[in-house]
């Protein structure tokens, strides 16, 4: 790759230059900054629309009562049952029932506040569920072409 | 307290912490010379480990090897410790800063406030050097990123006991003893020899030139085992591992033809020049093979562009990488 070929498509590294390597004219090596790669923007859209499809089936399954918001959550942070039972301590089958909508509601603060905590939100955040309605990972970035 | 460490940012962590670290005890070393005498170029298509639900494949050897192997080929000493404690692994990183010593950890992205959040996944293995604590700020050069950044003591906490695959544990480490007068020459010979067995001849269909072979006929059948949309999926898994914030380029090809560079001028042997603009020419059909795999997942494609396309240039880049490190044997087996 050439000096000046080095890509400057903006995407969802927000302006955070990141390392290319490339040559200049005589062939030599150097470290240039780069904004990002159209192929690899589109590569990493594609990445976090998938996930934003499988946040919206959770989140549909939430509204309908068939999952407590404990699953939105989740979902959001990208934790599967085994990734929260290590951060939490909790037993797994424990977290498996707090995912019962009814179980989830009549959760004392200190579990509430745990999870809070490990999800970065407040115990409001995590039990309101007009709070779950609009969330979306990201807008994806411009008509990118290649 | 403030350590006079330098940042310079890299392209790749591990190889940044590397080179950084051995840079500030004394003679200045690139990131490329780190990722090249720690033999860090590699291919595995692993199928088998699912991120994100999709086959992964890898284009550098495995965590911490490239560290480990520098540090062990310039005879550094280093010392490397876990922790259960999460208030003692604080309180040792403390003490070895309060001593002067720039500290590395290793740490799960997750946490660090830092991380612009499109790029805030559980990945365990980013390593960065701690040089100064400012009151509960931490002094940090990520070397990913342009300028020294900070987090505070109980992000940075969460981010050393990051859980889930490949944990760090709070795992932290230094260099104590740094040779006055490394010899870059052999560990060089060395790191470009590991690289050419591996890619040659690891006896394994899944790594190396082979492993890109496996992947280019795995590839073509992805639509008929997978179907359009999950082998659509999959495509784009590669491009962003190959090009994802990290390797500098081409999967670390330009880095290694940046080391190729530098190792044909410290052993003065115009032919591993020759060999480094080889390598260039490979990174750029790696960079063909994304813009081809970006077009298919965007929908761009034409009428005739089937999966046998992006195939047959990772064919051609294993073709090429074959017989460069074929070369490259040569060279350095005298």
């Amino acid at each position: 790759m050439k000096e000046k070929d080095v890509p400057q498509d903006v995407g969802i590294a927000e302006g955070i230059k990141e390392v290319c390597y490339a040559v200049d004219d005589e062939g030599r090596y150097h470290l240039v900054p780069s904004a990002g790669w159209e192929p690899k923007n589109i590569a990493n859209d594609q990445a976090w629309e998938l996930l934003d499809q499988q946040l919206d089936a959770v989140r549909q399954r939430v509204l309908a009562g068939e999952l407590s918001l404990l699953a939105f959550h989740m979902a959001k942070n990208q934790m599967d049952l085994a990734l929260l039972t290590q951060y939490s301590g909790l037993f797994r089958w424990r977290i498996r029932r707090h995912l019962r909508p009814e179980v989830f509601s009549n959760l004392k603060k200190p579990l509430l506040e745990l999870y809070a905590a490990l999800f970065k939100t407040s115990v409001d955040e995590l039990t309101d569920i007009n709070k779950i309605r609009n969330f979306h990972f990201r807008t994806p970035t411009k008509e990118l072409k290649v | 307290m403030e350590i006079n460490f330098i940042h310079r940012q890299s392209a790749h962590c591990e190889s940044g912490v590397t080179a950084n670290l051995i840079s500030h005890y004394g003679e200045q070393m690139s990131e490329a010379m780190a990722f090249g005498i720690g033999a860090g170029l590699f291919f595995a298509y692993l199928p088998f480990i699912k991120l994100n639900n999709l086959p992964m494949t890898t284009y550098r050897c495995i965590t911490g090897g490239i560290f480990n192997r520098t540090m062990k080929e310039l005879g550094v000493s280093v010392e490397s410790r876990k922790f259960r404690d999460q208030e003692l692994a604080m309180e040792t990183l403390d003490a070895t800063l309060a001593r002067g010593i720039p500290v590395g950890l290793q740490t799960g992205a997750w946490w660090l406030p830092y991380f612009p959040p499109a790029y805030r996944f559980h990945f365990n293995m980013h390593n960065l050097v701690v040089y100064g604590r400012r009151g509960d700020e931490y002094l940090i050069s990520d070397p990913v990123f342009p300028e020294p950044v900070v987090c505070n003591r109980i992000d940075l906490m969460k981010a050393r006991f990051a859980k889930g695959t490949l944990a760090p544990k709070g795992k932290m480490y230094y260099l104590t003893r740094v040779p006055d007068r490394m010899d870059l020459q052999p560990a060089i010979r060395n790191g470009i020899r590991a690289v050419t067995k591996v890619m040659l001849k690891t006896p394994l269909p899944i790594i190396g030139v082979r492993g890109m072979r496996f992947l280019a006929g795995r590839m073509e059948l992805w639509p008929r085992n997978l179907g359009e949309k999950k082998a659509l999926l999959c495509l784009g898994q590669q491009v962003r591992m190959q090009e994802e914030i990290g390797t500098g380029g081409a999967g670390f090809r330009f880095i290694y033809a940046a080391f190729l560079q530098e190792a044909a001028i410290l052993l003065q042997d115009d032919r591993l020049k020759e060999m480094s603009s080889k390598m260039t020419a490979v990174g750029d059909v790696w960079r063909e093979f994304a813009v081809v795999a970006a077009r298919m997942c965007k929908g761009r494609a034409g009428e005739n562009e089937s999966f046998t396309l992006p195939a047959n240039i990772l064919r051609e880049c294993a073709a090429d990488e074959e017989s460069l490190y074929r070369e490259l044997a040569v060279i350095v087996s005298q």
